[in-house]
C-alpha cells in the first residue's frame, strides 16, 4: 500500500489493560508515515455511571484512567505529531480537558492544542414522549426511574473540525464509536463528508478497532482450538488505510496476540444485527459482499465494505435511575456440596419470601449453572447426581431502595450461622443501577461543535 | 484423523465453527464463523433460527433472526429478550450476555469427520 494513513487503537473500554498505548505508539512512530490514535473507553452505560460521579463531584464525571493512560505517550505523540482522539471526556469533557492539560503542563507542554467536542449531551432538548424507540429497546420497562443523562452519538465531523483548529488531542463525549477513527482519516485524505465509499472504509476500520484486542487475539483465544502467542501482553491494533481505499488490519509490533482471518471474522460482526445496514452516524454499512485475506502474520487485508447515505435519525441514548442491585455469594464445598447448596438456595428464596422484601430475586449455583441459566434457574434445579466439588450460590435482587437490596443480599451473610453445613466466604454489596433505553433524534435537533485551547489557557 | 474422512458425525458446534456474542439493548447477536468454510452449508442447514429459539427458550428469547453471509463465510444470529431486560435491568451475572456465544457453539450437529477439530483432551 503506497502511502497509508495508520490508525492505532490504544483503548477499547473503560477498565482496558493501562499498559496497551506505548507499543502501539512505539510502532506508529517507526511506520514513520502520517497516524492518529484513539481510545474508545466510553459504553452505553458509561456516560451514566459518569454522570452519577460528576453528580457527587462536578469536577469528575470523565474517564478515571485518564491520566495513567497518556502520561506515558502524550509527549511521544506531540513531539511525532500524533492526533489523540478519544471519548474519555465522558459526562464532563471540559473536566477531562482540563486534567489534560494540567497533565501536559506538568510535562512542559503548555502549548499543547486540547480540543473539545461539544453537544452530545442533549438532556435539555430531547423529548421522550416525541420520539420514536430505538427497536432494539421497544420491550424494555423503563420502571419511571428519572433521568440520569441523555447522550446522541455525534458524527465524526466536530473532530474533524478540531483536528483542523490544530487540536493535538482531541476530547469527546458520546460520539459514534467508529467516528473516532474515520474522524482523522478525514481529516487526512480530505473525503467529502457524502463519499459513502471511503466513509465505509474508515468506519470499517474504526468498527474493527474499537473494541482494542478484540481484534487481535484478545476475546478469542480458546486454549487448544485458538491459541495465540503471549495472551498477557497482546497488541493493540493498528488499521492501515490507503488513499485508494484499501484496508489492512495489523496491531503494534514486539507484541503478543494475533491479528488472522478469524480475529477479524469474529470482530467483523461483532455488536452488529442486520450486516447489510449497520448504522453509524456518518455512513450506513454493508458488510454483506465482506471478505477477508491474509497478506503475512498479523496483515489482513478487508475487502468488500460498501457505504449508505448516513441516518436521516441519530440514536440518542438516555440513562434512567434503576434502582438497586443486592448481591451475596457463598460457597460450599466437598461432599454433598450440592445439595447444601441447593437448599441454601431455596432457604434464601424463603426467606425473602417471609421478609416480605419488595425485591426481584435470581439464584445462580456457580459451577453448577449461572451465566447460561435463567433468572428461574431451570438449568441449575434440573442438575442431578453429586454434582461438583465445589458449587458457590449467588443471590442477586432488584429493588427500588437501597434499603430492600441491602437486607435481601444480607439474607446470605446469616446463612455464616442459619444456613446449611459448611457454607464460607461471603461476599455482599448493593450498587446503584442505571437502565438506559435508546431513542431517534432529528440530525437538525442537535447542534454539535469543538473548541481548542492551549493546555495553559485551559489549565488557568 | 484424515482430511477426506466423510463419515458422519454429530459433535457441539464448538468442534467445527467459532464465534462471539454482543450486545446492543435488549438485542444480542452472536455469529457462527466455520473453520473450514466448507463446513458452511452444513451449518447453514442445521442451525435454524427455531432450533436456536429453543436453546434460549428458557432465557425467555422471543425472536431469533439469521442473516446469512456466504462469502465470509458466516451466519450472525441475532436474538431477541434474551438478556432478561438488558445489561442494565438483568440480575444475570452475565448481564451484557457476552458468555452466550458458548451456548451457541454448544449445539450439536452433524458434519463429515475432516470438518471437526481435535479437543486437545483427545489428542492420541
Amino acid at each position: 500500500m503506497r502511502n497509508p494513513f495508520r490508525v492505532g487503537n490504544c483503548a477499547g473500554f473503560s477498565g482496558d489493560r493501562v499498559d496497551a498505548p506505548g507499543p502501539v505508539v512505539d510502532t506508529l512512530i517507526e511506520s514513520g508515515g502520517p497516524c492518529a490514535l484513539f481510545f474508545e473507553v466510553l459504553g452505553e452505560r458509561t456516560v451514566a455511571l459518569a454522570q452519577l460521579e460528576k453528580r457527587r463531584d462536578p469536577l469528575r464525571g470523565y474517564e478515571p484512567m485518564l491520566e495513567r493512560l497518556l502520561a506515558p505517550i502524550l509527549e511521544r505523540c506531540a513531539g511525532h505529531a500524533i492526533p489523540i482522539i478519544g471519548n474519555f471526556g465522558a459526562a464532563n469533557p471540559p473536566g477531562a480537558a482540563r486534567v489534560i492539560a494540567q497533565l501536559a503542563l506538568r510535562l512542559g507542554m503548555p502549548d499543547l492544542r486540547i480540543g473539545v467536542v461539544h453537544g452530545d449531551d442533549v438532556r435539555e432538548r430531547i423529548d421522550l414522549a416525541a420520539l420514536p424507540v430505538y427497536e432494539a429497546d421497544a420491550a424494555l420497562d423503563m420502571g419511571g426511574g428519572d433521568i440520569v443523562s441523555a447522550n446522541a452519538y455525534l458524527t465524526a465531523r466536530p473532530i474533524v473540525e478540531a483536528l483542523a483548529s490544530g487540536a493535538q488531542i482531541v476530547v469527546t463525549g458520546r460520539t459514534g464509536d467508529p467516528s473516532l477513527a474515520l474522524a482523522p482519516l478525514i481529516h487526512h485524505f480530505g473525503w467529502r463528508y457524502d463519499d459513502w465509499a471511503r466513509l465505509a472504509v474508515g468506519a470499517t476500520a474504526g468498527h474493527l478497532l474499537e473494541c482494542g484486542a478484540q481484534v487481535t487475539g484478545g476475546y478469542y483465544y480458546d486454549p487448544g482450538f485458538k491459541d495465540i502467542p503471549d495472551p498477557a501482553n497482546i497488541g493493540f491494533p493498528i488499521a492501515e488505510v490507503g488513499a485508494d481505499g484499501r484496508l489492512v488490519i495489523t496491531k503494534a509490533a514486539r507484541t503478543g496476540g494475533v491479528v488472522n482471518a478469524q480475529t477479524v471474522k469474529e470482530q467483523l460482526l461483532y455488536e452488529i444485527h442486520d450486516p447489510a445496514c449497520y448504522i453509524t452516524p456518518d455512513v450506513t454499512l454493508d458488510f454483506t459482499r465482506v471478505s477477508v485475506r491474509e497478506l503475512a502474520p498479523d496483515r489482513v487485508e478487508v475487502l468488500g465494505m460498501r457505504g449508505g447515505p448516513a441516518p436521516e435519525k441519530v440514536k440518542a441514548t438516555v440513562c434512567f435511575d434503576g434502582g438497586w442491585m443486592g448481591e451475596g455469594e457463598i460457597s460450599y464445598a466437598g461432599p454433598n456440596c450440592l445439595a447444601r447448596a441447593r437448599a441454601a438456595g431455596e432457604v434464601l428464596q424463603e426467606r425473602l419470601r417471609r421478609r416480605k422484601l419488595a425485591v426481584k430475586a435470581r439464584v445462580d449455583l456457580i459451577g453448577v449453572a449461572s451465566v447460561h441459566d435463567g433468572d428461574g434457574g431451570a438449568k441449575w434445579r434440573a442438575v442431578g447426581g453429586a454434582g461438583p466439588d465445589d458449587v458457590r450460590v449467588r443471590l442477586a435482587v432488584s429493588a427500588r431502595t437501597q434499603d430492600d437490596a441491602d437486607q435481601a443480599a444480607r439474607e446470605v451473610l446469616a446463612l455464616y450461622c442459619c444456613g446449611p453445613a459448611g457454607g464460607g466466604g461471603v461476599r455482599w454489596r448493593s450498587t446503584q443501577r442505571i437502565r438506559t433505553q435508546s431513542y431517534l433524534m432529528p440530525r437538525g435537533d442537535l447542534a454539535p461543535g469543538a473548541w481548542v485551547k492551549s493546555a495553559a489557557e485551559l489549565a488557568r | 484423523m484424515s482430511d477426506r474422512d466423510d463419515t458422519l458425525v454429530t459433535v457441539p458446534l464448538h468442534r467445527v465453527a467459532h464465534g462471539r456474542a454482543g450486545d446492543k439493548g435488549n438485542r444480542l447477536n452472536v455469529s457462527v464463523i466455520p473453520y473450514d468454510s466448507g463446513a458452511y452449508p452444513m451449518i447453514a442447514l442445521q442451525l435454524t433460527e427455531q432450533r436456536v429459539l429453543e436453546v434460549f427458550a428458557h432465557r425467555g428469547a422471543t425472536r431469533v433472526k439469521r442473516y446469512d453471509l456466504p462469502l465470509l463465510p458466516a451466519l450472525n444470529f441475532v436474538i431477541d429478550d434474551v438478556l432478561e431486560g438488558g445489561v442494565n435491568g438483568s440480575l444475570n451475572l452475565d448481564g451484557h450476555g457476552k458468555s452466550n456465544s458458548f451456548l451457541v457453539l454448544g449445539m450439536a450437529v452433524q458434519v463429515p469427520k475432516r470438518f471437526v477439530r481435535p479437543a486437545p483432551w483427545e489428542t492420541d
